[in-house]
């Protein structure tokens, strides 16, 4: 744990797309951990200057209300906003897909809208709520996804060319089917929480939107 | 192995080891929130409004309780779970999940707890607890427990009883951090000790330490304990909060720090702010500019021991 600040540049292997994970608050470790299975290390990003290293940034599960407390208290806001209108590749899982929704069904916390969609907050219930449910998810091959919703939120609306990726089936209760997960361009949103699992495959989709911006920059760079 | 399922002991162990399997939800679902609020702070607030002023400041959760530990410790008699009212009041005061405590061993306040929707429940040596010999048995609820530990032989036993969270126990409400640091540490000490024995040795050190085995066994082999493990007890200062997040926990829990400083909105946010970035000086340097009194404090070995609330627990 003691590491994590006193690497201030980026850690990226040459040719690896260099992924950050917003280590504020929340699970950012099992995020890393997932990244470092398909050999990625990730860069806990904590301040300002570290989102101009990264060609992806994952925005963790935590608490959305304090998430986004803490993004407007240490000045990331701004930047992050600039970098992702750039093309750097933005993936919210939970608390993140709050974050950076467009807008809430409730109140609080004001979300910073990176993606065209409508959340709703805590939409199952409370802690006893929350539950596992199997989950195909397009793009991603093979079997359905193991997901893990936790205080979940859903997708009530999409905007345009906000691709709907997922969706959980009617639950036993009569919850209807919910989108929990959505991609426009290279920002991804998730309900779930991929990183409390050991299936990498949403984290390697992620790592191939990220290449794509590092590839472009990279591009660009050579013009100049 | 044996078999037997209507032997209780036996049936304990086995449902531990069922549900702590990756693929059955239950487990996963109950630590996983506890993953959520790692790197964040966990208020004691007694009024719906303290609860807002915690969540404002950024606070991951707020534990719900009718007095503050310093509170209890300085009136006495029998500190028991605090009345549903006051509980709901704060559960619709705020969006952020919502704690609360039960004595130790009194399932019953823990039901109550379930039904009015407590997001986790503390079985809290703060209380006076209920039963002398025996925990609650935890697998019985949906709801999440955290619960206090001193070293790793109580952390484990709470996590073979169906805890999903530990904290440290400090000795709460005195605003003193050194016994919190010497929980984890302790804890840190006896997972190292764990880690460096060989395979052969692990049964004898469960009996040493009154822990499962099979929770030693996997103390071994990922060096750390199976669930969240944050700081409680005495922490008064943003850098109380770096100094226990640099020795290793993943959060803490501030009681009585928070509404019995001088302004409590700018610590509160100052000790948010600190768990962020407990490992930049720099920082924790200007979040600790101008806040004021911290809490008055006891110093917590000057409580003769018959008194300290850290000895409560089996």
């Amino acid at each position: 744990m003691v590491e994590g600040l006193k690497k201030n540049s980026s850690t990226s292997v040459l040719g690896q797309p260099c992924i950050g994970v917003l280590a504020l608050q929340g699970d950012f470790a099992e995020h890393i951990n997932m990244l470092k299975l398909i050999g990625i290390s990730a860069l806990e990003v904590r301040k300002v200057q570290q989102l101009n290293d990264i060609d992806g940034l994952i925005i963790p599960g935590g608490e959305s209300t304090t998430i986004v407390k803490l993004l407007h208290m240490f000045d990331l806001v701004e930047t992050l906003r600039n970098r992702v209108e750039s093309g750097m590749a933005l993936w919210g899982t939970c608390a993140g897909m709050i974050v950076i929704a467009r807008e809430l069904a409730d109140p609080y916390p004001i979300p910073l809208n990176f993606i065209d969609i409508n959340v709703a907050r805590n939409y199952f219930g409370r802690q006893v709520d929350s539950f596992e449910a199997e989950v195909n998810i397009q793009g991603i091959d093979g079997d359905p996804m193991r997901a893990v919703f936790i205080r979940a939120p859903i997708v009530q609306s999409t905007g345009a060319g906000v691709e709907t990726l997922a969706v959980v089936p009617e639950k036993s209760d009569g919850t209807p089917a919910q989108t929990v997960a959505v991609r426009k361009g290279r920002v991804l949103a998730t309900s779930f929480h991929p990183e409390l699992t050991q299936d990498t495959r949403l984290h390697s989709l992620f790592v191939s939107m990220a290449e794509e911006c590092r590839s472009e920059s990279t591009n660009r760079n050579v013009d100049e | 192995m044996a078999t037997s399922t209507t032997n209780g002991t036996v049936k304990g162990a086995q449902r531990w080891k069922e549900m702590s399997r990756p693929e059955v939800g239950d487990w996963r679902v109950k630590g996983g929130l506890a993953q959520m609020l790692k790197g964040g702070v966990i208020m004691d607030v007694v009024t719906p409004d303290q609860a807002k002023v915690a969540e404002d400041a950024g606070a991951v959760s707020v534990m719900a309780l009718e007095r503050v530990p310093s509170d209890i410790r300085r009136d006495g008699g029998v500190a028991r779970m605090s009345d549903p009212d006051l509980i709901s009041g704060i559960i619709d005061a705020v969006s952020i999940p919502v704690m609360a405590k039960a004595r130790i061993g009194h399932f019953v306040e823990a039901q109550i707890l379930e039904s009015l929707g407590v997001d986790y429940c503390d079985e809290s040596e703060v209380l006076t607890p209920a039963d002398d010999e025996f925990h609650i048995d935890k697998w019985q609820f949906k709801m999440p427990y955290v619960c206090g530990a001193r070293n790793i032989g109580e952390a484990l036993r709470r996590i073979g009883e169906g805890a999903a969270m530990i904290r440290t126990k400090g000795e709460a409400g005195t605003g003193d951090v050194v016994h919190a640091v010497t929980h984890a540490r302790q804890i840190q000490a006896d997972i190292r000790a764990i880690q460096h024995a060989p395979s052969e040795e692990l049964m004898s050190l469960a009996r040493d330490y009154q822990a499962p085995y099979e929770l030693v066994v996997e103390v071994a082999q990922t060096g750390k304990l199976p669930v969240v493990n944050f700081a409680a007890g005495g922490i008064a200062t943003p850098a109380d909060a770096a100094l226990l997040m640099q020795i290793g926990v993943e959060g803490v829990f501030v009681g009585s720090g928070i509404f019995k400083s001088d302004n409590p909105e700018t610590m509160a946010a100052a000790i948010v702010k600190a768990t962020t970035h407990y490992n930049d000086p720099d920082m924790l340097a200007e979040i600790s500019r101008g806040l004021g009194d911290a809490m008055p404090g006891i110093e917590a070995n000057k409580i003769p021991q018959e008194q300290q609330l850290q000895s409560r627990g089996w």
